[in-house]
């Protein structure tokens, strides 16, 4: 219901800032993250960052499924 | 600041200074010194193709281009789709009353440049000006004169199962740029307008004319609309291949953000070549030595079915690509 | 688009799950977003026989037509009406935004409801209403623009507010009678709502359920925790999008939630009314409720035509081609009910990405 893009923090200036996509960029809103810093990614929707994007986590979510999906092959 | 008056448009002084000091300082085909009211040519070896089309775009000026060169690609392109060799250019201008003088004239210079740099004459030209308010800016409408070009045998009907869909370049590049400029969803972009006249790709690749079946510049609606009529024309279906399709990455991420299908964006610099499924590989090879066919690739095939396009996924999953309806909107849901 | 690392993840996610599937179970993507990302790869032919159900969550289809023609109704009165474009073309009871504005109205699309602002600032003598669907994705742009229009006097801004709050929904949909086995929770509603306010979802209704990302690796990696949920008959609310979703969320959205909106029963296409579901400006903000300073139609407005059931597509109870109007009398140029107007619609995601080839389109 709602197209959340990761952008990574290009400048932050009090409550606004720029975030760069893949050689887009814009500036949006920090209120509600107010902590997150240059070259931080975090995710955007609606011209506003709602949060900020961790480590990539399907390694470990993968490496939980496996021993399911492995069994009875 | 110089503007744009009604009195240019009233054929007056104001009009003839116009003519006299813009128009014809940039454009320099003797038929248009010498002011008549149609030009006369000289005949030309085989049947005439003509087309028509008119340029409204908005904003008249955006990265990789504007207006001027717009109205010349389109035609141009639209020449050598329909299997012509263009040859001229008829141009009439529809200003605003209180455009700059200074943007009139960056938009002249920049159609007779592009004319000039894809060996295409301007012959003929008008002009009206309209109260304020009454047009954005300035609108341009281009007629174009080709000479058909009797090795290429181009149509739906002579397209069959098996052949081979080329696209000459990156899809959406020039629909990214334009809206990056819109108010409203603004936001600043690398992604310029591949906007380009190609009768240089497309002469480029001449030895193998006899292999070509159809060709289209995917403008509005870009690539899923141009192939949807093509399917549809030729009852058969189209199969993609989402792996194969050309997108810079940039102009992908910007139609995310957008919530936008780069195959629906428009293109105008780009050529669709439905090839004989035999040539079509060596067909890419000769496109990719052109500068504006770097990034070409075969992006799909045609095969028997009831006039749909459909796209093999990344995953193997099959999935329809529609008749877009309507102008695409940005979204955010 | 998928790295190299990700595609192979995704393939052999799919081959897992393809290998395991114990027959035909119903798994519900709560998320419009999520039918358009399934649809768009292609997904449901490869991961038949399990069957993939929409839900309550596109927020254009779960709005009113009540609602919508009194969006409409703004554009018509002389307002600067400045909106998302996924709402152009929705058709209410009589005309469009998009008809309206070929009649003169002045309708904006913007990206955030932050553009609005700008807008009525430079306006300042012409009411600027922006029109505010979504969920509690969406819901802290629009409160941020209330607060700062507040702050900076600017008078002439306001809200239509038909946002919704998705817990409620999902209440609604459990406590009645379906067949779903498993669902696909809301990535970015749950980046501000977090996953622990969806516990309820497994302790209260046994339901396994994933929170799950976007891409396909991301949707695939779900459906497999949800697959092994059910095989297990382990339920629970795993979070398959922890990059983004944390457990307690994003506690700032919330207090600026909770500082500028109450809740209040709202009406759901599909759903009727469902109590505490929407969210109405606190009487604070009341001078920019444009829902309070309008003068409005009121009244019940027919939902939609009797033989539609985007109401059975919205509650999961049929996929979109088990509906007798679906892409015979139903199209998305002329759309009968509101699951094939908006374009993340389950029907319009259908009609677009679904169709069998070899089938004559309609």
């Amino acid at each position: 219901m709602c197209i959340g893009m990761p952008c990574r923090v290009i400048t932050r200036s009090g409550e606004l800032g720029t975030v760069e996509y893949c050689g887009n960029s814009r500036e949006i809103n920090f209120a509600l993250v107010p902590q997150a810093g240059n070259g931080e990614w975090v995710l955007v929707h609606a011209g506003l960052a709602l949060q900020i994007i961790g480590e990539d986590e399907a390694e470990q979510l993968l490496a939980l499924l496996e021993e399911f999906y492995a069994e009875r092959d | 600041m110089k503007r744009v008056l009604l009195a240019h448009g009233d054929g007056g002084l104001y009009a003839a200074a116009l003519i006299k000091d813009l128009f014809l300082r940039h454009f320099r085909h003797a038929e248009l010194g010498r002011l008549s009211d149609a030009a006369l040519l000289s005949p030309v070896d085989g049947r005439l193709a003509v087309t028509t089309d008119s340029f409204v775009v908005q904003p008249p000026f955006f990265p990789g281009g504007d207006i001027g060169k717009l109205s010349v690609c389109g035609t141009v392109n639209d020449l050598l789709a329909g299997g012509a060799q263009p040859l001229y250019l008829a141009v009439s201008f529809i200003l605003e009353e209180g455009l700059l003088l200074d943007e009139l004239e960056a938009v002249v210079v920049s159609l007779a440049d592009t004319a000039r740099s894809c060996g295409v004459e301007v012959v003929a030209g008008d002009t009206k000006v309209v109260p304020r308010g009454q047009a954005d800016k300035l609108y341009i409408t281009t007629t174009g004169i080709g000479r058909a070009d009797e090795r290429l045998l181009l149509g739906a009907e002579h397209v069959r199962p098996g052949d081979a869909v080329i696209l000459s370049g990156t899809a959406g590049d020039h629909g990214i740029a334009v809206l990056s400029c819109r108010t409203g969803v603004s936001f600043q972009t690398q992604v310029v307008s591949d906007c380009a006249p190609l009768n240089g790709l497309i002469y480029a690749i001449s030895p193998y004319f006899s292999s070509l079946r159809w060709l289209r510049d995917p403008t509005r609606g870009g690539v899923g609309a141009t192939l949807n009529e093509l399917a549809e024309r030729a009852v058969l279906d189209i199969v993609l291949e989402e792996k194969s399709l050309p997108v810079r990455p940039e102009v992908r991420a910007a139609a995310e953000l957008l919530g936008l299908d780069p195959l629906y964006l428009p293109n105008e610099g780009k050529m669709i070549l439905v090839a004989k499924q035999e040539a079509a590989a060596e067909v890419c090879l000769a496109l990719r030595e052109h500068p504006l066919g770097r990034e070409a690739e075969i992006i799909g095939h045609l095969e028997r079915g009831t006039g749909s396009v459909w796209l093999r996924t990344v995953l193997g999953g099959t999935r329809g690509v529609e008749m877009p309806a309507g102008l695409p909107l940005p979204r955010i849901c | 688009m998928l790295s190299g690392i990700e595609l192979a993840q995704a393939q052999q996610l799919l081959a897992s799950i393809q290998k395991k599937l114990p027959g035909q179970l119903a798994i519900m993507e709560v998320c419009g977003t999520h039918t358009t990302a399934i649809s768009k790869y292609g997904l449901r032919p490869l991961l038949e026989p399990l069957r993939l159900l929409s839900g309550p969550g596109c927020p254009v289809c779960v709005t009113a037509a009540g609602d919508l023609d009194r969006m409409i109704a703004l554009a018509g009165a002389g307002c600067i009406v400045a909106t998302f474009g996924d709402l152009l073309r929705v058709p209410g009871s009589k005309t469009s935004l998009e008809q309206e504005q070929a009649d003169g109205a002045d309708v904006r699309i913007v990206y955030s409801p932050l553009d609005a602002l700008k807008i009525a600032a430079n306006n300042r003598q012409r009411p600027v209403v922006f029109l505010g669907v979504g969920f509690e994705t969406t819901a802290p742009a629009m409160a941020l623009a209330v607060k700062q229009a507040k702050e900076r006097g600017l008078t002439n801004f306001y809200l239509y507010s038909c946002l919704k709050t998705v817990v409620p929904a999902l209440h609604a949909l459990l406590a009645a009678p379906h067949g779903l086995d498993g669902l696909l929770l809301p990535g970015h509603v749950s980046s501000v709502i977090g996953r622990q306010a969806q516990d309820f979802v497994a302790s209260l209704y046994g339901m396994p359920a994933a929170v799950v990302g976007f891409g396909e690796r991301d949707i695939l990696l779900g459906i497999a925790a949800v697959v092994r949920m059910i095989e297990e008959g382990k339920p629970g609310v795993i979070n398959a999008y922890p990059r983004v979703v944390r457990e307690e969320g994003n506690l700032l959205a919330q207090k600026l939630l909770a500082e500028t909106f109450n809740i209040a029963a709202a009406e759901w296409r599909g759903f009727g009314v469902i109590p505490a579901s929407g969210y109405v400006l606190k009487p604070e903000f009341a001078g920019h409720d444009a829902a309070l300073l309008f003068d409005l139609p009121h009244g019940a407005v027919p939902q939609e035509q009797e033989a539609c059931r985007c109401g059975d597509v919205l509650r999961g109870a049929i996929i979109p081609t088990e509906c007798a109007l679906f892409a015979g009398r139903c199209l998305p140029l002329t759309p009968l009910g509101p699951c094939m107007v908006s374009s993340e619609g389950a029907c319009a995601a259908y009609y677009r990405y679904d169709r069998k080839k070899g089938v004559a389109p309609a």
